[in-house]
C-alpha cells in the first residue's frame, strides 16, 4: 500500500503554493517598511539641514547665533575621541577574543566569562557612563578629558568587539589550524599567519559597527560631564572637548527653530563621518576577503 | 633549523632492506576521550621507508591512532594517554619533547584538502618560513623541489601566485602533500588522503605514495581496502580500539590469521 496518494497531493498543492506566495510578500513588505522609514528620516534631515551646510559650518565654533554656529570643535573632538577609542577597544577586544578562543581552557569559568561578556553588550550606555565617571574621571583623576571619555566609550563597545571577534575567529575552519599545527607551527605563529588573516573581515565588520555606535553615543558623555560649548580645539588627550552627538543634542534642545536646522546639518556631518568609516571598513574587508 | 633540512638525505640513503630500522615503536598505548576508551593496549612497530596502512571500520580508532603519532590528538581537550610511543627511540610523551619539534619531523596530510587561503607558493613555503627560512632563493628551491616531489610541479609552475583554491580538489591535495614535504619530514602521516577525491586524482595520489616511500616512511589511514592492498607494505587492522592483526599486507589480504580480519576484508561487516 502507498502512504502518499497522488490525488491528495494535487488537492493540497494549491494551498501550498498560495502560502508560498503570501510569505514572499510579507517579507518584501517588511523590507520596504524599514526602507521607507530610513528614506523619510534621511529626506527630513537633508531637507532641513542642507541649507546650513557650508565651509563656514565646518570651520566655525559653536555660537549663540544660529547663522554663525559651526561644528568645528565637535567634529575635531569626535575625531580625537575615535583616536583613543579605536586602538584601545580593538587591541583589548581582539586580544580578549583570541585568548578566549585559542588559549583558554573550555571549562565552567570560561563559559561563565563568555556568557557575561555577551550580557555586558546589553547594558545601557548610561551605566557605562557612571562607571567611567567613578573610575576614570574621579578615581584616576582624568577629569572630563578626551582620555576619560575615550576609555569610557571603549568599555562600552568592548563587549561588542569581543563577541564579534570571537565569532570571526570561531568561523576559521579547524582544518586550517590543523594544517598549521601539523607542520610544527607554534600557537602564536598559527594565530598571526592563519587565524587572524582569515578572521580579519569579521573582526573589522564588528569593530567598525561598534565604533559607529561609540561615535553616536551621547549618554556616557553627558554623565562624565563633557561640555557642549567649547571655543578651542583640544591640544592633547588630557584636554576637555565636545563631540558631535553632544553638539547635536544641545542644538536640538534649544528653543529657537533655526537651531533645529543647525542640528540637522550636524546630523548630516555625523552621518558623513559614519559613512566614511564604514567605507574604510568595506575597503579593508574586500582587500582581505578574496580568499575562496 | 638547518639540521632538519640536512637530516633527510641520511635517512633516504639507507633504503637497504637489511638496514631498515623502526621509526615508531608503540608500546601499550591507551587513550581515552573523557571516559571513552578509544585506543586499547596498542603495540605496533612501524619501519622506515615502508608504507604502513591502517584499516578498520568507522570509529575503530585508526584516525585517533595516527593523530597520536604527531600528538595532534591533544588539540582535542580531555584526552588522556598511557603507555609509550617511541619515535626514533625517544618517547614522544616525554615532558621535554616539544610537539613543535616532533611535528617538523612528522608531516601530516589530512582527509579533506586543506590548503591555506594563500597562493600556491605561500602554501608550500609556509612550513620553511615558520621554521625561520627567509632567503627567497632557498625558499624558491624548496617550493620547486616539494612541488616536484608531489608530482604537481608541471601543472602549477606557471601559476604559483594564484590562490590555492583556484585549482581542483585533487590538485589541492597534492599541494597539501607538497606543503608537508617542504618541511623535509622523516615520516608522513596520511589520514584518508583520497576520501574526498575522484578516482583519477586518487590514482595520482596512490602513485605518489609509491614514489615517496623511497625517501619517507608513510603511515596511511584508509577506508578503502583495495587501496591498502595496492599501496602498502604492511597493514594493521583496527577494531574497537584494538589492533586485531598487524602483518605484511599480502598476508593480511590472502591469509589472515584472525577470523575478524577475514570477515572485514571479505566485506562481511564494516
Amino acid at each position: 500500500m502507498r502512504y502518499i496518494e497522488q490525488q491528495t497531493v494535487v488537492k493540497r498543492m494549491n494551498g501550498r503554493l498560495i502560502a508560498n506566495a503570501i510569505f514572499k510578500y510579507i517579507f518584501l513588505a517588511a523590507t520596504l517598511l524599514a526602507l521607507l522609514a530610513l528614506v523619510i528620516l534621511l529626506f527630513r534631515i537633508v531637507s532641513q539641514g542642507a541649507g546650513n551646510l557650508s565651509i563656514d559650518f565646518l570651520t566655525n565654533f559653536a555660537s549663540r547665533f544660529p547663522d554663525q554656529a559651526g561644528i568645528k570643535a565637535a567634529l575635531i573632538g569626535s575625531l580625537w575621541l575615535m583616536m583613543v577609542v579605536a586602538p584601545t577597544s580593538i587591541i583589548l577586544g581582539v586580544g580578549s577574543a583570541i585568548y578566549l578562543e585559542e588559549y583558554a581552557k573550555q571549562n565552567r569559568i570560561t563559559s561563565f566569562i563568555r556568557m557575561n561578556i555577551s550580557n555586558l553588550a546589553g547594558v545601557p550606555s548610561v551605566v557605562f557612563g557612571l562607571l567611567g565617571l567613578t573610575i576614570f574621571v574621579r578615581a584616576m583623576a582624568l577629569g572630563n578629558s578626551i582620555l576619560a571619555a575615550g576609555f569610557t566609550m571603549s568599555l562600552l563597545i568592548l563587549p561588542v568587539i569581543i563577541v564579534a571577534s570571537q565569532e570571526a575567529i570561531r568561523a576559521v575552519p579547524g582544518e586550517l589550524r590543523d594544517a598549521s599545527y601539523g607542520m610544527g607551527a607554534t600557537k602564536w605563529q598559527t594565530i598571526v599567519n592563519i587565524i587572524l588573516p582569515a578572521a580579519i573581515p569579521g573582526i573589522l565588520t564588528g569593530s567598525i559597527l561598534a565604533l559607529s555606535r561609540a561615535i553616536g553615543e551621547t549618554a556616557p558623555l553627558i554623565v562624565i560631564g563633557v561640555p557642549v560649548i567649547i571655543q578651542f580645539l583640544p591640544a592633547g588627550v588630557m584636554d576637555t572637548f565636545t563631540a558631535l552627538p553632544m553638539q547635536i543634542y544641545d542644538w536640538s534642545s534649544r528653543p529657537q527653530p533655526e537651531f533645529q536646522a543647525v542640528a540637522a546639518a550636524g546630523i548630516i556631518v555625523l552621518m558623513a563621518v559614519l559613512l566614511f568609516m564604514n567605507s574604510i571598513a568595506v575597503i579593508i574587508r574586500n582587500k582581505f576577503d578574496k580568499r575562496y | 633549523m638547518t639540521t632538519i633540512i640536512t637530516n633527510k638525505s641520511v635517512s633516504g640513503a639507507t633504503a637497504d632492506q637489511t638496514a631498515k630500522k623502526a621509526v615508531y615503536e608503540t608500546k601499550q598505548l591507551n587513550l581515552w576521550y573523557g571516559s571513552n576508551h578509544a585506543l586499547k593496549n596498542i603495540d605496533l612497530e612501524i619501519m622506515e621507508n615502508e608504507v604502513t596502512a591502517i584499516i578498520g571500520p568507522s570509529g575503530c580508532g585508526k584516525s585517533t591512532y595516527i593523530k597520536t603519532l604527531n600528538r595532534m590528538v591533544e588539540l582535542v581537550t580531555s584526552v588522556k594517554t598511557s603507555g609509550e610511543i617511541l619515535y626514533r627511540g625517544r618517547n614522544i610523551f616525554d615532558q621535554d619533547y616539544g610537539v613543535e619539534e616532533l611535528r617538523t619531523r612528522v608531516g601530516m596530510v589530512f582527509q579533506k584538502p586543506n590548503p591555506f587561503p594563500k597562493s600556491i607558493y605561500d602554501n608550500v613555503a609556509y612550513g620553511p618560513r615558520i621554521h625561520g627560512i627567509k632567503n627567497k632563493k632557498i625558499l624558491d628551491e624548496i617550493v620547486e623541489k616539494s612541488l616536484r616531489g608531489a608530482a604537481i610541479w608541471d601543472e602549477v609552475k606557471d601559476r604559483l601566485n594564484e590562490n590555492a583554491y583556484s585549482i581542483s580538489g585533487g590538485q589541492q591535495q597534492r599541494i597539501c602533500i607538497a606543503r608537508a614535504l617542504a618541511i623535509e619530514p622523516d615520516v608522513i602521516l596520511m589520514d584518508e588522503p583520497t576520501s574526498a577525491l575522484d578516482p583519477i586524482s586518487t590514482l595520482k595520489v596512490e602513485e605518489l605514495v609509491q614514489e615517496l616511500k623511497k625517501d619517507y616512511s608513510i603511515i596511511i589511514v584508509t577506508h578503502n581496502m583495495q587501496q591498502a592492498a595496492r599501496i602498502s607494505d604492511k597493514t594493521a587492522f583496527f577494531l574497537n580500539g584494538e589492533v586485531v592483526e598487524f602483518d605484511h599486507t599480502d598476508t593480511i589480504f590472502s591469509n589472515p590469521s584472525d577470523k575478524r580480519t577475514e570477515d572485514y576484508i571479505s566485506g562481511r561487516f564494516g
